[in-house]
């Protein structure tokens, strides 16, 4: 008995060693996808740019200064050529932090502001940080001066025009820029739709705006980090994380949401309970797996170029599991005896109960299928955009709402058709809107569908009331 | 025992902080917006951003101190009005999900890099220059003073002026909320809680008085940015979802629907979070529970707080059940 309770947590720890020395191997392969040279960075479609100049106060160039480049994942370090130049390139769209070694600086000269610079980086673009550098050592002390100064300061002029030259280029290239993007709305737009038909289905039975949804997306993701790295085939992983999450939707409404109906919680009260459950949830996954991003697939993605517009691999197969599982969605609630019942809840559960259809059960089949969509939709999203973190469902949890909304909330077509359209303007969004704020043009639909047809394309009338 | 005087010492400095007051006085805004009104808000923390940013840049850019607070008032209005009137007259999660967004995307906004000249970027504005006219104010003479322990400067970044105003605002904002809700204006908000429909029958507009709370509640909100900024600094993730959920933590705790609530919720709410993360910092082994993860293990019992109070006691501690607006 003493021998099997030592046993334990030695065991315990190995499998935390392994998953450590996995971490670390993962941050190794990320490191050496990182070039060092200035020339070797040109955006394309699996690539950001992150560079800048550095030079003296005095406008000479300042060679080999150390920088390191942390966030969205990646980890890496540069110096600057003789001419000055650095560059980082990544392999995912996201923010990075750019920190210079202040113990490399040329002697006698000092970082003017801070001495680290976030930048939003998206594929396909060329982002410059600056770091203008000062000979005057109490410059330093006072970042609001500098601040004040920079745009005075002569070593910036040419960093300047390193800001302005991808916008020229930007220019030149705008329609294949259009189509491509335009081609990622739509596979953003069928992820999406993974996604919201879950949500949907279950406000459409049971009116709960459930904001743990979007942790279901981040689970699946994880569950199919973990089971790639014990069986490595994609398929086989594929399987197992739709059948987990299918377990996980059934044990979340038997074990919490059913016993919250049956206490006649009103539904604001059981909002507040997703809430709940989405910070204990992407807390849980942040104890355990960090703040890193996970690579479900670690080897280096391979692209296919189609009608113009490149992507990879993954992203394509993504797109025609999704379009598959979608339509059978559509079709399963037009024409199966299953998909009828779930219409007539969301329709009229009294009449719906009074006609002998079984409503507890009819939610609880729609719990276990729209979270095992929604794990299904986690999976492709970390597959699609290389990789899962403990809050990427986060962050697709407005333009899942804005989806679901648009559509008409409650309705399947409905969230499909309202991911699809979400999808697309936001990534076609992104051509003009730096980084996150291409969310804010789900936002402002949001609002301007509320203002003007409050019940979605697809909604009646008296659900919004 | 050194341990815990030292906690003894960090919970009075904890439940006296100008933070623990601004969030006092958001959660104020928060329960007339939720509690006595039945308005479904979790973007509080936009509201604060809207707030903390419009007084901090208006002030640096050499507005005088009582209209940069006059700009920040207006400016919470502003968000309030752009909130509700798509959302207020449909049903309660509507307003949910669009003040949730657009906090996000304030937030996210308000750490662009390209407006860093303006916000500051991801890291903020951090000086002491927006707090030169607030302590030109100060009544209190040069120098140092101990109470109860706490030593602060009299004026200065962190100091006794700050706690001052924070707590005469607490305070200030309390008698107003109590004035408020015994009013006849007050009478209408809660009975548009209690039914909308007898209200309307009434004469009175739901959707205007709605909007009339939403936008004191927000200004209160826009207040306790200010509040949360005069310390040291102002920072976009300052004010993100957590400070939200926070809010809603301590409205939840103290009692929806009653004037002290936030009081109490928010001094408990610090104070329990400082007690759970000193305690499992000092009693685990760093090797076991890194100081990071003690933090991400706070926010899990908080979460799971916040569920088990929705579920089994959503008065909270001072609150009375009949007072809840849950029946949206």
């Amino acid at each position: 008995m003493n021998h099997v309770q030592m046993r334990r947590p030695a065991k315990r720890q190995v499998t935390l060693l392994a998953l450590f020395a996995l971490l670390a191997s993962l941050f190794a392969l990320t490191f050496q996808s990182l070039p060092a040279h200035a020339a070797d960075c040109v955006p394309d479609a699996q690539t950001g740019c992150i560079q800048g100049l550095i030079k003296t106060s005095d406008g000479e160039p300042a060679p080999d200064i150390e920088l390191a480049l942390t966030g969205s994942g990646a980890n890496g370090t540069a110096s600057t050529d003789a001419n000055g130049r650095w560059v980082f390139s990544v392999t995912r769209a996201g923010e990075y932090t750019v920190t210079i070694d202040q113990s490399t600086l040329p002697a006698g000269q000092y970082v003017k502001s801070a001495d680290s610079r976030t930048v939003q980086v998206a594929l396909f673009e060329s982002v410059s940080a600056l770091f203008p550098l000062t000979d005057d050592p109490t410059a330093v002390s006072e970042p609001e001066l500098a601040e004040e100064t920079q745009e005075t300061a002569p070593a910036d002029e040419e960093d300047s025009e390193t800001v302005t030259a991808p916008q020229t280029s930007a220019e030149s290239n705008f329609w294949p820029r259009f189509w491509q993007q335009g081609a990622s709305g739509i596979r953003i737009g069928l992820l999406l739709a993974l996604g919201a038909v879950g949500l949907s289905l279950v406000f459409g039975t049971t009116g709960l705006s459930n904001f743990a949804h979007a942790e279901m997306l981040s689970m699946g993701g994880i569950l199919a980090f973990l089971f790639m790295q014990l069986s490595g085939n994609i398929w086989l992983t594929g399987l197992i994380v739709i059948i987990l999450m299918a377990a996980a939707g059934w044990f979340q409404d038997a074990v919490l949401w059913r016993p919250l109906r049956r206490r006649q919680l009103s539904l604001m009260q059981m909002m507040i309970v997703s809430i709940g459950l989405s910070i204990v949830l992407q807390n849980i996954f942040q104890f355990f797996f960090g703040a890193s991003i996970l690579r479900i697939d670690p080897s280096s993605p391979k692209t296919v170029t189609l009608l113009g517009v490149t992507l990879t691999v993954q992203s394509y197969i993504a797109m025609g599991i999704s379009l598959v599982a979608i339509i059978a969605v559509a079709l399963a609630m037009k024409y199966t005896r299953f998909g009828r019942a779930t219409r007539a809840v969301a329709d009229n559960r009294a009449l719906a109960e009074a006609s002998g259809i079984d409503v507890d059960r009819v939610i609880r089949l729609v719990w276990t299928v729209g979270v095992a969509f929604a794990g299904l939709s986690g999976m492709l999203l970390g597959l699609v955009l290389n990789g899962i973190a403990w809050n990427t469902g986060w962050h697709y949890l407005l333009l899942l709402f804005a989806a679901v909304i648009l559509g008409g909330i409650g309705t399947t077509l409905g969230a499909i058709v309202g991911s699809m359209i979400i999808g697309i303007v936001v990534e076609m969004a992104n051509i003009w809107l730096p980084g996150d704020l291409k969310h804010a043009a789900a936002l402002f639909i949001l609002i301007v569908v509320l203002l003007v047809r409050p019940q979605g394309l697809f909604g009646r009338k008296e659900r919004i009331g | 025992m050194d341990f815990w005087t030292d906690l003894l010492q960090a919970i009075l400095q904890t439940a006296l902080s100008p933070i623990t007051a601004a969030f006092v006085i958001a959660a104020i805004g928060l329960n007339i917006h939720f509690g006595f009104t039945g308005l479904m808000n979790i973007g509080q923390a936009g509201f604060m951003l809207v707030g903390g940013y419009g007084f901090v840049i208006s002030v640096m850019y050499g507005v005088p101190l009582f209209l940069a607070l006059l700009i920040s008032v207006l400016a919470s209005a502003a968000f309030a009005l752009l909130l509700g009137i798509p959302t207020v007259k449909l049903r309660g999660d509507y307003l949910a999900i669009v003040t949730i967004g657009a906090a996000e995307i304030l937030r996210m906004t308000a750490r662009l890099a390209n407006l860093t000249p303006f916000t500051g970027g991801p890291s903020g504005i951090q000086s002491p220059r927006f707090r030169e006219q607030l302590n030109a104010l100060s009544p209190l003479p040069e120098g140092r003073t101990s109470f109860l322990g706490l030593e602060y400067v009299n004026t200065g970044v962190d100091d006794w002026w700050t706690r001052i105003l924070a707590w005469g605002l607490v305070a200030i904002f309390l008698v107003f909320t109590w004035l408020l809700i015994r009013s006849p204006w007050g009478r209408v908000l809660k009975g548009i809680r209690e039914d909308e429909e007898a209200v309307r029958s009434l004469g009175k507009s739901p959707f205007s008085y709605k909007l009339q709370a939403l936008i004191i509640g927000g200004v209160m909100g826009g207040f306790g940015g200010i509040l949360m900024s005069l310390p040291a600094a102002i920072n976009p993730d300052g004010m993100g979802r957590a400070t939200t959920f926070n809010l809603w933590m301590i409205m939840l705790l103290g009692g929806a629907a009653t004037i002290l609530g936030p009081l109490l919720g928010s001094i408990l709410f610090f104070v329990l979070r400082l007690v759970i993360t000193s305690v499992a910092s000092e009693y685990i082994p760093g090797h076991v529970l890194s100081a990071q993860q003690a933090e991400i293990l706070a926010w899990i019992l908080i979460g799971l707080m916040l569920m088990l109070l929705v579920i089994f006691r959503p008065q909270g501690i001072l609150g009375n059940k009949k007072e809840l607006a849950f029946n949206v």
